[in-house]
């Protein structure tokens, strides 16, 4: 049987190398829906994070809660970057980030 | 149980790497929406069926389609500048599994101390549904309000474009 403690270092350990994981693609990435698909991952670790925290503590109706927020706000943000991401490519025909450094106003 | 928890979260894991590593953006797509419904197994398996729900639902579904359809709208390269662009990118993301396999092997001298949450109360007993209509109903019209700005941001941003004169 696994203890509250050594199951929350556990999923801390995963988000932590979760996060890493979409700070590098973040970093690496030129591509901008690559850095999407990072910011996707860095949600999926907190996510995981606060799932872990709501069965650790015994609140997981609360982690629910603030799961589903932060789901609607991921959706949103991704949505509208989306968005972004369609028109840069209209304008510069290229899905290279260096590509914005030229937008102006 | 434990082992099915330390299994789902190892997969969790390899599904985001795979997503990041993979050469073609329809592959890193697909394999973020592995990520997804892997994660809400591992919620249904940590007892919020409603988080997992919404996480099937709406991140590996909508999301991915989001994402398809972005790709879609875009550019296709060639094969070849495929290739020459898979090479570049190889260049680039090798060290990312040297970097986590460094901090798994740092983090594995460490072991779990005790509970993060000593000093806490009771649990309550209450409901989701409790919670989400009663103690955060405010978050309810913050959710509302970010939607509607997406809404209105998506608009814009495909509004056409007026003639010049």
């Amino acid at each position: 049987m696994v203890t509250s403690a050594a199951l929350f270092w556990l999923a801390g350990v995963v988000t932590l190398l979760l996060a890493i994981t979409a700070i590098y693609c973040i970093i690496v990435s030129r591509n901008l829906i690559r850095i999407l698909i990072g910011v996707e991952i860095m949600t999926k670790a907190a996510t995981l994070l606060l799932v872990a925290a709501g069965v650790v503590s015994g609140r997981t109706a609360l982690a629910q809660a603030l799961i589903i927020t932060l789901i609607v706000v991921e959706v949103v943000v991704i949505a509208v970057a989306a968005g972004v991401v369609v028109g840069s490519y209209q304008h510069t025909h290229d899905m290279d980030v260096r590509n914005l450094r030229d937008l102006k106003g | 149980m434990s082992f099915l928890i330390f299994l789902l979260l190892v997969l969790v894991l390899a599904s985001a790497v795979w997503t990041v590593l993979a050469t073609q953006l329809l592959h890193s797509a697909i394999a973020l929406a592995l990520t997804s419904v892997l994660l809400s197994i591992v919620m249904f398996a940590f007892q919020s069926p409603w988080a997992a729900v919404f996480e099937l639902s709406v991140c590996a579904g909508l999301i991915t389609v989001v994402f398809i359809s972005t790709i879609s709208m875009t550019r296709h390269y060639s094969i070849e500048e495929e290739q020459a662009r898979a090479t570049s990118r190889l260049k680039r993301f090798i060290w990312l599994p040297v970097v986590l396999v460094f901090i798994c092997v740092g983090m594995s001298f460490m072991m779990p101390g005790p509970s993060p949450f000593p000093s806490l109360p009771a649990p309550t007993t209450l409901d989701m549904r409790q919670v989400l209509w009663g103690l955060r109903r405010y978050d309810m019209l913050g959710q509302i309000l970010v939607i509607l700005a997406g809404i209105f941001g998506v608009v814009v941003l495909f509004k056409p474009k007026k003639r010049e004169k």
